[in-house]
């Protein structure tokens, strides 16, 4: 179980041939990942880590029934490539790719309101169901199978939740991280309803950072909708406003945004957050013994 | 990417967005001969520089004189403008701008941004213009007027009326304001914008609106497809060190403390901040060295780190996922040597190849300060910052 992605997934990746497709997708592929094909216009024929390759994602959804894809294309093809596998009936889109405009993804989110598909990233690590299906750029190893949903807008700071979730036993059900650009595809509250309506996760961390109100929206729907024990971090305190903290959303604005204002809405859904991020598997632990 | 107020005014009367007659000069030479160009009997002197609050700093000066110009950009060039948004330091003037004086009836506030909340480009107006906006939203938040753009259908004229009457604009104004917000629109998509602010959009006596003031900010991930306005940049108006760091593909932002950070990931980075502070001490830095880090890095990282010379103590941060962390330690290794660090360094390894990593750093000789958890990495750090 868990959620969007398991061993079943068929997974295309765009830009497969490129150095970090190759890397990643074989790292996919490793964990145990099905990957079915691959995209890169021109390269249609060959076959690469054992995969074939298609120049168009509508070959490649028509010969391999691929429902999930995997894009690593440079930043100035990623809206391109989105779209391409948003208009072929793939039902997940998984956009590693970092540095894409915002300007494009205004046009994209736009656009896929049209489609029956939900989007992850950009910018992001990918998503996991752990032992079974791997779509992105995390380390595999630190994985375990288990009942915890893991949410995050970071990369490797969803490593250390995963990772302490992993140490104390409680293992993962489903990891998603949904990347660090102001304007992205699933949100907190997307991940969150799933994770409700899973039966294999019971409790989930979730991490935020400063920037937006992603965060605050968060609080107010699992105030109302989310039964499971929730565990939550913000990273930013120190931030400094107007400053961009790394990723594009991090960024106090206007007053707005802060980790204070986070932590209070979260603590307000009665949301159990921890002020370091080296407590939340603990945390969470304590709560499923309690 | 920020742009000068005069860049973004020429970009503005590009797209026919009415402003005030102006030339950029860098000598007070050039300004007396800038004003007599212009004409009339009243002159604003601009200090150019890339922080907002330069009036109340005296960088906007009002002039009825040749005299009088030559004195304001004489006192404004070559000199740092320490405004409330540019830092103790403040920013170099290199530029000034020497505009035709408007006569004001009205001041309003305009600006564009994309609101990550809808995920639109919206238009953000109020009445009460030329002042602090974050103020304004913060007590009367009833005088912002905000319309999103579908990014489908474009900006429509309801969205312009509902700005205009909101403004309280006349007829004749209403139509020069719906003009002036779709240039804006237009030079917003085209231009990769992620910021324009017009405060004060005026109206003068005469009943004309104009942009009085503008302020672009250029997205720096569209760069790649804005060749000439990627020509617009001013370096010197940039934190050197964090230029230097981005030279080198490294994200860095200069803080208060004396604890230095070099972590892999921005939310991990913010994160080792926070912890520094919840234990005691305080950070000098945000640092991400990214997800690809290399010896060559991590020895750069360790260059413009000491180049702070409050930093009394360094902790290094990484979880190795793809990323293994014997070539970390190597490359820590290295860095310490090649650049001669003269302050205690906690290190924290954690994921792919954790152990041989550790073992490398134990057996380097080199007075490294191991550290198992993220915990105890930043007691450590706090405590050797305070020896």
């Amino acid at each position: 179980m868990g959620i969007l992605v398991n061993k079943d997934s068929k997974i295309v990746c765009q830009g497969i041939t490129g150095n970090q497709g190759s890397f990643h997708t074989e790292q996919c592929i490793d964990y145990g990942t099905q990957v079915v094909a691959g995209v890169t216009p021109g390269r249609g024929g060959q076959e690469h880590l054992g995969v074939p390759v298609f120049n168009t994602m509508r070959e490649a959804v028509a010969e391999t029934d691929a429902d999930v894809s995997m894009i690593y294309v440079p930043a100035s093809f990623a809206a391109d490539a989105i779209l391409e596998a948003a208009d072929n009936g793939v039902g997940l889109i998984v956009c590693i790719t970092e540095g894409i405009p915002v300007l494009d993804m205004v046009k994209v989110k736009s656009a896929l309101a049209s489609y029956d598909c939900r989007l992850i990233g950009p910018n992001c690590p990918g998503i996991i169901t752990p032992e079974e299906c791997k779509i992105g750029i995390m380390p595999g190893f630190i994985h375990q199978k288990g009942k915890i949903g893991v949410v995050s807008r970071s990369g490797t700071l969803t490593y250390e939740a995963v990772y302490q979730t992993t140490t104390n036993g409680l293992g993962q059900s489903t990891c998603i991280g949904i990347g660090g650009d102001p304007v992205r595809g699933m949100n907190f509250i997307d991940c969150l309803e799933l994770f409700e309506a899973d039966t294999e996760t019971e409790g989930v961390v979730m991490v935020g950072e400063i920037g937006g109100t992603d965060e605050e929206a968060a609080a107010e729907f699992i105030q109302s909708n989310v039964s499971k024990p929730v565990v939550a971090y913000i990273a930013g305190v120190t931030a400094p406003p107007g400053k961009r903290m790394g990723h594009a959303g991090a960024i106090i604005a206007g007053g707005k945004g802060t980790a204070e204002d986070k932590f209070r809405a979260l603590e307000v859904a009665g949301v159990a957050t921890v002020r370091s991020p080296a407590e939340l598997g603990s945390m969470m632990l304590e709560l499923m013994n309690g | 990417m920020n742009l000068h107020e005069y860049q973004s005014k020429q970009l503005f009367a590009e797209y026919g967005i009415p402003v005030p007659q102006g030339v950029q000069v860098n000598t007070p030479d050039e300004a007396v001969a800038a004003m007599e160009s212009l004409g009339g009997d009243l002159w604003v002197v601009k200090a150019q520089v890339h922080a907002g609050g330069r009036g109340k700093a005296g960088g906007v000066k009002l002039a009825r004189s040749a005299d009088e110009v030559r004195k304001f950009a004489t006192d404004m060039l070559g000199t740092q403008l320490v405004t409330h948004q540019s830092g103790p330091e403040g920013l170099p003037v290199n530029t000034v701008y020497v505009e035709a004086g408007s006569s004001i009836n009205r001041e309003l506030y305009l600006s564009m941004l994309v609101d990550r909340e809808v995920s639109k480009i919206s238009f953000i107006a109020s009445a009460a213009g030329g002042m602090d906006i974050e103020q304004v939203a913060e007590e009367t938040p009833e005088k912002i007027i905000t319309v999103a753009v579908s990014s489908d259908a474009g900006l429509q004229p309801y969205q312009a009326r509902q700005l205009a009457f909101g403004l309280g604009l006349d007829t004749r104004q209403s139509r020069q304001f719906a003009d002036l917000i779709a240039g804006l629109y237009r030079l917003f998509q085209e231009c990769d914008a992620s910021l324009v602010e017009v405060n004060p959009l005026i109206v003068t006596t005469a009943g004309d609106v104009v942009a009085l003031d503008a302020k672009i900010n250029i997205e720096a991930n569209a760069l790649y497809r804005q060749a000439r306005l990627k020509d617009l940049r001013d370096t010197s108006q940039e934190d050197p060190t964090e230029r230097e760091a981005a030279g080198h593909d490294l994200n860095y932002v200069s803080l208060d403390g004396n604890i230095a950070c070099m972590v892999n990931g921005a939310g991990l980075a913010m994160a080792t901040m926070d912890l520094i502070k919840l234990h005691g001490g305080d950070p000098a830095n945000f640092l991400d060295v990214g997800g690809g880090a290399t010896a060559e890095r991590v020895t750069e990282a360790f260059k413009i780190i000491l180049s702070n010379s409050n930093v009394a103590a360094i902790l290094v941060n990484i979880f190795g996922g793809i990323v293994r962390c014997d070539l970390i330690a190597e490359g820590i290794i290295t860095a310490v040597k090649e650049v001669g660090v003269r302050v205690p360094v906690v290190v924290r390894l954690e994921g792919t190849n954790v152990e041989k990593g550790r073992k490398l750093l134990a057996e380097s000789g080199l007075d490294i300060i191991a550290a198992d958890d993220l915990t105890a990495a930043a007691k450590k750090a706090v405590s050797a910052a305070g020896s």
